[in-house]
């Protein structure tokens, strides 16, 4: 991190200058298509082309993007809600019209030349990823604990008063829970291993956190896709043949996504994040 | 902010509409997308960012988030074996 003069959160900022926010980098873009959407700034989405690539691009002020205020407003998620949802809106319009290499959140350069030159010095590996994606599309498949059955015969047979008999159910009840978070997370693996076998390529993102979920359950798949267009309708029959062979997890289908996961080198098979279910 | 959850007869039409759930977003432009590391962004790593952004995340729903297990009925009055769940619970 390099704290240069900019100190003055605000009013001092050089309220002048603007960035340039990086959505993703496409062949060509139709200029009908970027003249209706808007970019970070309210104002419409441009192109800088070079190399025989295409950016797409928007405004990005310095007072609410430059650096420092990147990290002030990362923090707050009114920000980072409105930024995600206009840089996927630019991304998901550019990838109903072609391959499309998604940027990251927040890659903002200072200026259309800095742009250009990456498009040029990253022609190659850019060439070869839209090649990659042209035609596929990315899904989704979360799966969820299904709660089994509550071992309660017991409960009424052992003496001891109601306040015994609580915790011991309340016991049988939380080694179920471990139980069955154990027998969803192999289903998981089945099913990641079945849907990764239909798809071009697959990976595992980390489940979510059930307050950010809102799940009633825990999340034991996090799986996203590459999928050939004209299989679409294949991939989301085996995701319904999986929730059916595998009562224990409950499925559900995203998408289709812009490629975001499929955009970096497979570099190898994705280590298994084998997290301990919260 | 509902994903349609998947039954096998629903599965009829997968590219109706849904609403893109946040969580689900964050997901894929923060974790991943094509690292072109820009000028202003650079000081800002790629998992200090993912790591600021959860931080935000988790804070501003952890206040609204139901608890985790529901409390019991009403409270046993066995002192005793109250002592012995605690470490359980």
């Amino acid at each position: 991190m390099s704290t240069t003069a900019g100190t003055a959160p605000v009013a001092g900022a050089p309220t002048a200058g603007s960035g340039v926010w990086l959505h993703g980098v496409v062949v060509d873009a139709d200029p009908a298509t970027l003249t209706g959407i808007a970019g970070m700034d309210g104002s419409p989405i441009r192109a800088i082309r070079a190399a025989g690539l295409t950016a797409v691009v928007s405004a990005a002020p310095l007072a609410e993007y430059g650096e420092e205020a990147l990290r002030r407003n990362l923090e707050d998620l009114a920000w980072l809600e409105r930024a995600a949802r206009t840089h996927h809106t630019v991304v998901d319009a550019l990838s109903r019209s072609g391959a499309v290499v998604p940027a990251r959140l927040a890659t903002v350069h200072r200026d259309d030349g800095r742009v250009a030159r990456v498009l040029t010095e990253r022609r190659a590996e850019l060439v070869a990823t839209l090649a990659r994606l042209t035609d596929r599309e990315e899904w989704g498949v979360k799966g969820y604990v299904v709660p089994g059955a509550v071992p309660r015969g017991a409960e009424a047979s052992v003496g001891g008063g109601a306040g015994a008999a609580y915790l011991r159910r309340r016991r049988a009840q939380l080694t179920a829970r471990e139980e069955g978070q154990r027998i969803a997370a192999a289903a998981a693996a089945a099913a990641h291993t079945a849907l990764a076998g239909y798809a071009v390529a697959a990976r595992r993102h980390a489940p979510q956190d059930r307050r950010l979920s809102g799940a009633a359950t825990a999340m034991v798949l996090n799986g996203a896709y590459l999928v050939e267009r004209a299989a679409v309708a294949g991939f989301s029959a085996l995701v319904g043949a999986l929730a059916d062979r595998h009562p224990e997890l409950r499925l559900e289908l995203t998408g289709p996504w812009p490629p975001y996961s499929f955009v970096t080198e497979p570099a190898g098979e994705p280590a298994h994040q084998v997290r301990e279910p919260a | 902010m509902g994903v349609t959850t998947l039954a096998p007869s629903s599965a009829d039409d997968p590219l109706a509409y849904r609403p893109v759930a946040l969580v689900d977003l964050l997901d894929r432009v923060l974790a991943t997308g094509v690292v072109i590391s820009g000028d202003i962004t650079l000081a800002i790593a790629d998992i200090d960012l993912v790591r600021i952004s959860l931080r935000a995340l988790v804070a501003s729903v952890g206040a609204l988030a139901p608890p985790e297990l529901p409390a019991p009925p009403s409270a046993p009055a066995s002192g005793g074996a109250a002592g012995n769940l605690g470490a359980a619970g």
